[in-house]
């Protein structure tokens, strides 16, 4: 079963790269008020009970995908 | 008896040789160890050295932390021995959760590559044994992701149990605090940004680094119990 893990940077971090983005946006005219960069994560977990494949994805977040410091996550089915 | 101070090469550090070349000019055998190796060799202190390890994949150092060579690390952290990480070494031991906090992307976006002044915070540390209280050290920094963050209660704590023990005396990267060095809870761990072993002969611009490097080597040649 396949997920994607969204980690993003919490809310009150600094998030420096979301700023230049807001940046261009910006310079190429958009009216974007904040953008926040984070990262996609596709796991195709070798288990067949989707529930247990979100448990575990959850806790590769939890370990390493994501770092719990500054960092939230979210995980989302996205196929078989 | 000079004692041995193993330096971890991972795939993508670059500042091994220049570690391993500080180290022995300061009395130090250096012994190589590849990160794929699952035990240390019989050395005193262990160096982590700067680079990008992994290409700096994911975030910095979150790979390189399940390298089989940082669980013996971890082991050997555990036991009380002396651990250095400079840099991406620094970056290894905050993911790998050997030290507090994380290093994030410099505030002004921009690698930043000079000379900075540092703090010296206390002396009770073994790696500031050679350092006055409030000495001011002058080491190159070389670095894109060297913002250290930690929350604010989990700063006032390590602030509180003189764990800061180095700040940087200008402004830098963005690091809360200025912090620029801290150690764990037992002392015995070092990591911070700046490049001691950058800065080790008066060709290089300064010898401050002599003074960190130096004093790892003379905790090292003592195996001094580590201070708590």
């Amino acid at each position: 079963v396949i997920f994607r893990a969204v980690i993003r940077p919490k809310d009150d971090i600094l998030d420096p790269q979301g700023e230049a983005t807001q940046v261009s946006l910006r310079k190429l005219g958009f009216d974007v008020r904040e953008a926040r960069v984070g990262r996609v994560v596709h796991v195709d977990v070798a288990v067949d009970d989707a529930e247990e494949g979100r448990r575990q994805v959850e806790r590769m977040c939890a370990q390493l995908l994501a770092n719990p410091l500054i960092e939230v996550y979210e995980v989302e089915a996205a196929g078989r | 008896m000079r004692p041995g101070v193993a330096v971890v090469t991972f795939p993508g550090s670059n500042d091994d040789g220049d570690a391993a070349l500080a180290l022995e000019s300061l009395g130090a055998e250096a012994v190589a160890v590849w990160h794929a190796e699952p035990d240390l060799p019989d050395v005193e202190a262990v160096v982590l050295p700067g680079g990008f390890s992994y290409g700096d994949y994911l975030r910095c150092g979150a790979i390189a932390r399940c390298a089989p060579a940082m669980e013996a690390v971890r082991r050997f952290a555990d036991e009380g021995g002396l651990v250095l990480g400079i840099c991406n070494g620094f970056q290894i031991l905050c993911e790998a959760g050997l030290l507090p906090g994380v290093l994030r992307p410099n505030r002004q976006l921009e690698f930043v590559c000079r000379d900075v002044r540092l703090r010296v915070e206390g002396t009770a540390s073994p790696f500031a044994a050679r350092c006055e209280p409030g000495q001011e050290l002058v080491i190159p920094v070389k670095h894109g992701e060297g913002s250290w963050y930690a929350p604010p209660e989990l700063l006032a704590d390590l602030e509180a149990r003189g764990r800061v023990l180095l700040r940087y005396a200008e402004d830098c990267n963005g690091s809360v605090g200025d912090v620029a060095g801290v150690t764990s809870e037992a002392g015995n761990v070092l990591g911070l940004m700046p490049h001691p072993e950058h800065a080790v002969d008066p060709l290089l611009g300064s010898t401050d680094g002599a003074l960190i490097l130096g004093a790892l080597v003379d905790a090292a040649r003592d195996r001094t119990p580590v201070a708590a």
